[in-house]
């Protein structure tokens, strides 16, 4: 399984704070993950539009052609704005 | 050493934290210390309250991570920082940042770099309330560029 988690505004407008999603091959990489999601309905393919969209994968910032494996936790935010 | 949390923290108490000679093996010198407030206005609008999300487990991840980079760059002890989450009114507290060193250029230069990095790389979110109801805080272009910086003074 993947663990798929968003935040913020993108957590928003998907409407919940996460969901797993079967690893598969066609899964293998970020981008694959983002367009199978943002196909999912209207909302989702707003709230994950790359040029708004950061990734991080297992915790760490991440880019859109990083290979995942099963298991792993994939996160779709928002740029960040603290401090 | 790092701190997320909703509570609000003692400048005092960190000070004492700061002078602790564990913390120093370079010696003292110098303290900087950075306190982030939030405003009461942002892009013209007023704002009343705000709140904070962050991505527990990554935000204390990248603090760490930023903490290395400062730590590899410049001789100084080990900085604090403390970062607020939750629900905050203009004029709280937000963010904490304290750096030792014994030379104060190291210590001021480690201290920018940290605030630099840590509002680009830290997933933190702010939520303000504003006239126009409540509204998501856009990333902005002077942030990326004040972190970008650092990276070109090195090369």
């Amino acid at each position: 399984m993947l663990k798929i988690v968003f935040f913020a505004q993108t957590r928003e407008l998907v409407g919940c704070d996460g969901i797993e999603l079967e690893f598969s091959s066609k899964l293998s990489n970020i981008e694959n993950i983002r367009s199978q999601l943002a196909a999912t309905a209207d909302k989702w393919d707003l709230a994950l539009q790359r040029d708004k969209l950061l990734v991080a994968v297992n915790q760490e910032m991440s880019s859109w052609d990083v290979v995942v494996k099963d298991g792993d936790e994939v996160a779709f935010f928002p740029p960040v704005t603290g401090g | 050493m790092i701190s997320v949390q909703t509570q609000d923290f003692d400048i005092a108490a960190l000070y004492r934290q700061l002078n602790d000679d564990q913390l120093n093996p370079n010696g003292y010198g110098a303290i900087v210390t950075f306190v982030g407030k939030v405003r009461d206005f942002n892009q013209q609008q007023h704002v009343g309250a705000m709140s904070l999300e962050h991505y527990p487990g990554m935000t204390e991840k990248s603090l760490l991570a930023i903490i290395e980079q400062a730590k590899s760059r410049w001789p100084i002890g080990e900085p604090i920082i403390i970062h607020r989450v939750g629900d905050l009114l203009p004029g709280d507290q937000i963010v904490y940042i304290g750096v030792t060193s014994a030379h104060r250029k190291a210590a001021f230069e480690a201290c920018e770099f940290l605030i630099d990095y840590l509002k680009i790389k830290a997933p933190f979110w702010k939520k303000e309330q504003t006239d126009q109801g409540l509204v998501w805080v856009d990333a902005r272009e002077t942030d990326q560029n004040a972190a970008t910086r650092w990276t070109q003074e090195v090369d």
